[in-house]
């Protein structure tokens, strides 16, 4: 009866200083951390008391009856038992944690989707119509918010304490993670993996709003415009518009008017200027080079993600209009 | 204390318990070498899975006929290196150091060849880690650079082994002109013998998985 | 076990007229030694200048976290500091620890050999440490080694200083003697045994620093090869863990944990040889369940090879394969737990003194019990996603590793201390120590766990206020822990000189070992051995011996 109240004890020492659960995950996952802290309680107390006891008992000097005859067969009897009471135990934590685990990486099929970039030192997020923010997220309340995450560089870990999940974000591929705030509230996000000397700065902050002003919010952020006007920003953003554009100084191809039309490759061969062309010239730059240019266009990969690729080929798309040798 | 001979180091008893330490801690080494190669070989694998079709493709250009004979040239000094082992339990000085400065110019005939097939990688442009080395045409090119790596790190690994092994074999033959100790070359030959035969194996698996299973 | 020589317990104890440590004195003789008791010793110098270089990582660290912002050192100065902490205490302290020190001290003396079966890479096992240790510190003065001791790509090979690929070079090099240490562990043990020492009646010991050198030789070769990768990766570029050329990061993840994993086990599964020693010895009575104990121990080695995903939970790996390591996790963890109870049992009904040693035995239980437990709900994957990467980990790696390992090399340290040096430590600072050790670990890592649960990540250089209590409860803690760790230091040296002469068997002990004198001879044994009975015979001794009256 004593351990118990003791496990209790543990299990109230740690409730001070649990952060805020603010998501039905959060909850089972608390819900079996106290089962864990209180069943571990309790064995290491019987375990801790039986050693003392026996430590007090037979310390040398004391008289008592040390008598102690067990014949290998009811050694190997007692050895058995108690390797199946603790495989059985076992089993079952083992089957408690994997219930939650495929629970949290079921992906949910409703749910608002919001890319994640981890960058050194900093997250990026952008919303489903398009508006953007730095290391600061606004969700709206009770529904499911599944986050497409990549980084540019290293390994970042998106990490929210009061949700009580967290996953590595992986160059070179999508990670996902999904969660359902059901608290109104400012919470804490974290790296969780040691990203570089800013890594304890790339912190942020999850903001839970109610869905109306949710809404409100984000009718009233900046959202930029149409694709191609959203593919001329990222154009100018990430310096192709140095080269390729006008009276620019470095030797490269002009891109006004390109699209549809057929080019002759340095190795001799043509190619028309289509939307997969375009995508592994900005991927693969040095594959299929327009003859009588330098290969020294450098690769985008992992630097744009194929949404904001496609944003970029509307904008190619669209150049004829907009400017003329 | 009955007297030793000098034979036995002095933590042993008698000298079929030195002997067989010696072999039983070869055997372990060698363990530990196949789990270096497993390792490379485990990531080779991982990666394959990831990019099966490139890998496959990238894989043509290895010149597998060449290696071809190059997988024959060491299984012959395999071959000669078990007879030099048999040679110098016959107490054959003569016989012993033939064998294994054949064997010896069998393994710089390998490594020469293997030379040769690099300078040939770097013509055909698929070396990517030297600058203006790699201009691979074939099918996504920044991912074949990693069956590359992995083609280059694996008979990299095996061609510094092999190099160990050849000055083995070259303070071996030093041994063996010399005669000393007939019962000690014997020993210490098992031990490089065994050496080599790793090396002939490891090879075998190497060019089985890059060269051949790919095509 | 019985030898030929029979030390006669009574008469008041003597220097032998020649052992190890007087046959010769010069430099050169101790650099050239291939005596196993004097490469022990030289393992044992370089591993305590190591542990202090670690610790002194350790000390700025805690004092920087005192405060939640980044006010004592810079963010550059943190990193190096848990990178340099890490990297020394795991490859350059923890893993050789045991096996290097006692276990080269003590396998051969307890299984009746002469020597090791190879002396000369022995040796060579201590200069290839010495020019790793030597390639570590030099990347600490070149530069900053700076991306943490699991060097996980892209970091380490694109975006940190170069210096961590020369530290990772030092662990490659280091790796190589942990190689010929196994290998002459294996082939001794194989080869040497003296007549009558079958393979049921070695002592825990022994069973340990084998089980130990299987895991060292088939883990090390591939955390070689794969920080080969890293380096060349790094130099030539050759990218096979860079996802910028279609390379997999987790794939390093993968290989790195397939070594790393074991490593726990390598620096555990001594710890628990030692224990057994300790606690049979102090309860004098002879292990309960030794053939289980046996083959818990081979079995921790070869399944700790199948656990390494768990440290990819929340990494990228597939659910399923998530779900494997952790059933296999728990079942690697059920015989550490019958160990537990196989060592209370025991003590049941023993005759249990209170030495110092012992005291280290019942700590390392209590604290492995708390790290076990805790690592099971590490286990669960449905809690790790909480849980991962917070100080609940940290907490949960340094009770297995400090708590477990070190407490256990400290117990071994004062147990064999008269065997290897032929005096006895003072026994009040002794058990002094190993309460103050016992006290400010539980001081220091207990914060750890509450800080994990409020959520805070490892590797913080700054942090919100709200875990500024338990940091610094934390570091109020480490000081004692500082001082239990200095105190040994200090009383040890002093006993090195002042301390009683020990008789060959101070604590009425079983093994070949305590029947020779304090110190060996050069060749361990005067007259050969002859085994002719099981371990830890204790009601034989006490018949033959008399009861064991306590340490002299």
């Amino acid at each position: 009866m004593s351990v118990w109240i003791i496990s209790l004890l543990a299990d109230g020492v740690i409730v001070q200083f649990l952060p805020p659960a603010a998501t039905p995950m959060a909850h089972l996952v608390d819900q079996l951390f106290f089962w864990m802290v209180g069943i571990s309680g309790v064995v290491a107390m019987a375990l801790t008391a039986a050693i003392g006891i026996v430590m007090v008992r037979y310390r040398r000097g004391a008289k008592r009856n040390r008598k102690f005859h067990i014949n290998k067969k009811r050694e190997l009897w007692v050895e058995f038992t108690w390797s199946l009471i603790v495989f059985v135990a076992f089993m079952a934590f083992f089957y408690a944690g994997a219930n939650l685990y495929v629970k949290a990486f079921s992906r949910p099929a409703q749910a608002l989707r919001i890319d994640v970039t981890g960058k050194q030192w900093m997250w990026k997020f952008e919303h489903p119509n398009g508006a953007r923010e730095i290391d600061t997220l606004h969700v709206p309340v009770n529904r499911v918010i599944e986050l497409e995450m990549s980084s540019v560089d290293v390994i970042h870990d998106f990490d929210v304490p009061a949700f009580r999940v967290k996953h590595d974000v992986v160059p070179g591929t999508h990670m996902h993670l999904w969660f359902e705030p059901t608290r109104v509230g400012s919470y804490d996000l974290y790296c969780n993996q040691f990203c570089g000397l800013g890594h304890s700065k790339m912190r942020g902050q999850i903001v839970v709003m109610k869905q109306d002003e949710y809404a409100n919010w984000l009718q009233h952020q900046q959202v930029p415009g149409s694709p191609s006007e959203q593919g001329a920003e990222l154009f100018r953003a990430h310096g192709c518009s140095g080269c390729h554009i006008g009276n620019a100084t470095v030797h490269a191809p002009h891109l006004a008017g390109i699209y549809g039309k057929t080019v002759h490759l340095s190795d001799g061969t043509t190619k028309i200027v289509d939307d997969a062309y375009i995508r592994d010239s900005i991927l693969f730059p040095k594959r299929d080079v327009v003859a009588g240019y330098p290969p020294i266009m450098p690769s985008f990969r992992g630097q744009l993600s194929e949404g904001e690729i496609q944003l970029i080929i509307s904008y190619i798309k669209a150049m004829p209009h907009r400017y003329k040798r | 204390m009955n007297a030793k001979s000098d034979q036995i180091k002095e933590q042993f008893e008698t000298l079929e318990q030195q002997k067989s330490a010696d072999r039983l801690g070869m055997w372990i080494f060698l363990a530990t070498e196949t789990m270096l190669f497993g390792g490379l070989f485990f990531a080779y694998t991982a990666s394959h899975t990831l990019h099966p079709h490139v890998f496959s493709e990238a894989s043509h250009e290895l010149e597998w006929n060449l290696e071809f004979g190059n997988t024959a040239v060491l299984l012959t000094s395999g071959f000669t290196m078990a007879l030099a082992e048999i040679a110098v339990s016959l107490k054959r000085r003569g016989l012993t150091t033939l064998l294994l400065l054949t064997t010896i110019f069998l393994g710089i005939w390998f490594l020469v060849v293997k030379g040769v097939e690099y300078v040939d990688d770097f013509q055909n442009g698929i070396v990517p880690f030297i600058a203006g080395g790699y201009f691979y045409t074939g099918p996504s090119p920044e991912i074949a650079k990693l069956f590359f790596n992995f083609y280059f790190a694996l008979t990299g690994l095996h061609a510094f082994h092999m190099s160990i092994g050849v000055l083995l074999l070259f303070i071996m033959t030093t041994l063996a002109w010399r005669w000393r100790d007939p019962d000690k070359l014997t020993r210490q030959m098992t031990i490089v013998g065994l050496y080599w035969a790793f090396i002939d194996v490891a090879w075998m698996v190497i060019y089985t998985t890059l060269y051949l299973l790919q095509q | 076990m019985s030898a030929v020589t029979v030390p006669d317990v009574k008469r008041p104890p003597h220097f032998p007229e020649e052992h190890y440590l007087n046959n010769s004195f010069s430099l050169k003789s101790w650099l050239t030694t291939t005596d196993h008791k004097r490469i022990a010793w030289l393992f044992f110098v370089a591993l305590t200048f190591m542990f202090f270089i670690g610790g002194a990582a350790a000390t700025v660290m805690r004092l920087e976290l005192l405060t939640p912002a980044g006010d004592l050192v810079s963010d550059g100065s943190y990193a190096r500091l848990f990178s340099t902490h890490g990297i020394i205490m795991v490859w350059f302290f923890l893993i050789p620890s045991i096996p290097n020190t006692f276990g080269n001290f003590l396998l051969p003396m307890m299984i009746g050999a002469k020597d090791m079966a190879f002396p000369r890479i022995n040796l060579l096992s201590w200069y290839v440490y010495m020019l790793g240790a030597g390639v570590l510190i030099g990347a600490l003065f070149a530069g900053s080694p700076d991306a943490g001791w699991t060097f996980y790509t892209p970091l380490s090979t694109q975006y940190t200083d170069p210096a961590t690929i020369i530290a990772a070079v030092g662990v490659f090099i280091v790796g190589f003697s942990t190689i010929m240490t196994a290998i002459n562990f294996i082939v001794t043990t194989h080869r040497l045994r003296a007549p009558g020492m079958t393979w049921f009646r070695l002592p825990l010991f022994v069973w340990s620093m084998y089980a130990v050198a299987i895991l060292m030789l088939l883990a090390t070769p591939v955390l070689a090869i794969t920080l080969l990768m890293v380096t060349v990766q790094h130099w030539l570029g050759i990218a096979i863990f860079n996802p910028a050329m279609g390379g997999d990061p987790l794939l390093f993840q993968h290989m790195f944990w397939f070594y790393s994993h074991p490593a726990v086990y390598i620096m555990l599964i001594p710890a628990m040889g030692v224990v057994s020693e300790l606690i049979t010895t102090f309860s004098r009575k002879q292990v309960f369940g030794y053939e289980i104990m046996v083959f818990s121990m081979l079995m921790i080695s070869l399944a700790s090879f199948f656990v390494w995903g768990h440290h990819m939970f929340v990494a990228g790996e597939s659910v399923y394969s998530a779900l494997i390591f952790s059933v296999m996790t728990f079942i690697v963890s059920v015989p550490s737990a019958i160990k537990i109870f196989n060592w209370t049992t025991t003590m049941y009904k023993g005759k249990i003194s209170f030495d110092a040693p012992m005291l280290y035995g019942v700590s390392f239980i209590g604290l492995f019990l708390v790290g076990g437990l805790t690592g099971l709900i590490l286990a669960m994957t449905g809690l790790d996603m909480n849980l991962h990467g917070t100080y609940f980990v940290i907490a949960h790696f340094h009770y297995i590793m400090v708590g477990g390992a070190v407490t256990a090399y400290m117990g071994a340290l004062h147990y064999w201390w008269p065997k290897i040096t032929g005096r006895m430590y003072p026994e009040m600072w002794g058990r002094a120590a190993a309460i103050a050790i016992f006290v400010g670990f539980n001081a220091t890592f207990g914060p750890q766990y509450l800080l994990g649960v409020a959520g805070m990540p490892r590797r913080y250089h700054t942090y919100p206020p709200v875990y500024q209590v338990l940091n610094e409860a934390s570091t109020a803690g480490a000081v004692v822990l500082a001082v239990g760790y200095a105190l040994p230091f200090c009383y040890l040296i002093w006993s090195l000189r002042y301390g009683k002469i020990a008789p060959p068997n101070p604590w009425g002990a079983t093994g070949l070992e305590w029947k020779t004198a304090s110190p060996p001879p050069p060749h361990n044994f005067e007259e050969p051995v002859m085994v002719t009975d099981k371990p830890y015979d204790y009601i034989k001794y006490d018949a033959e011996h008399g009861e064991w009256q306590g340490r002299p």
